[in-house]
């Protein structure tokens, strides 16, 4: 019963969420909204008992991401000295497009039938760590030189011209 | 809640995401719309990894997470060093590299 009030409180805060995100002419405004959608996200991590999800959702998408477009916003609004006002284009186009889409997966959701929800079982942090340290280390070391990569990229493109 | 509920729940978001992506004219509200698509994409993940018992789904979202904030990052980057030399970040503006 718990669990599907707040599936349909997080379900509902995160749709609506997605929809300010994409329809709010405010740029700065749509960041916030997209900070909610990911907050409700974590709330539907932890309905799927990944707690440890949860934390890294808050950790480094609500906290890192929204920061750092926050940061990317306000320095480009600085240098206009403006509030950036964003419209669209294309909605009648795109609402057709992404309605297609959205019955395309529902075609396929509708085909697969109802799979039983297995008991939660153990210790999933544990297992998770080991898993990372086992068969996916390689793939976690690629993350970290790719991490680097990245943040050195994006260093060099945004330096100080001189 | 069913398998389906997450599934459905997911695919709303992704094509919200996409219709951002396909309308919005700034650069960083297209890049909050792929930031959607890739949020559905992990609720799809995680709701896979709990009904199938399976951990590689959780490592998998931990993994695009990671990528994400990575994308981001550099995303941004690009978008500061448009405006700087451009002086706009209005996607239709930046026509340099059409034929």
């Amino acid at each position: 019963m718990t669990e599907i009030v707040g599936f349909c409180v997080a379900a509902v805060v995160l749709v609506g969420a997605s929809l300010a995100v994409v329809l709010t002419p405010n740029l700065f405004h749509a960041v916030l909204w997209l900070a909610a959608a990911l907050v409700a996200t974590g709330g539907i991590f932890l309905l799927l008992d990944s707690p440890f999800l949860f934390a890294v959702q808050l950790l480094l998408y609500a906290g890192g991401v929204v920061t750092i477009v926050v940061f990317a916003i306000m320095l480009t609004e600085r240098l206009v000295g403006a509030s950036i006002r964003q419209t669209s284009r294309f909605v009648f186009n795109g609402a057709v497009l992404a309605a297609a889409v959205f019955a395309a997966i529902m075609g396929f959701v509708l085909q697969g039938g109802a799979v039983a929800r297995p008991i939660a079982g153990g210790d999933q942090l544990r297992e998770l760590g080991r898993a990372l340290a086992g068969p996916f280390g390689v793939p976690l070391q690629l993350l970290g030189v790719l991490l680097v990569i990245a943040l050195l990229g994006a260093l060099y493109f945004a330096r100080a011209e001189d | 809640m069913p398998l389906a509920a997450y599934l459905v729940l997911a695919a709303l978001v992704f094509v919200i995401g996409l219709f951002g992506v396909l309308t919005r004219r700034n650069a960083v509200g297209i890049l909050l719309g792929i930031e959607l698509m890739l949020n559905a994409v992990n609720i799809n993940l995680v709701a896979f990894a709990r009904f199938r018992a399976d951990l590689a789904g959780l490592v998998f979202t931990l993994f695009t997470i990671a990528i994400t904030v990575a994308e981001v990052a550099v995303g941004l980057a690009i978008v500061i060093v448009i405006f700087r030399v451009r002086r706009t970040i209005e996607a239709d503006h930046l026509d340099l590299l059409r034929g």
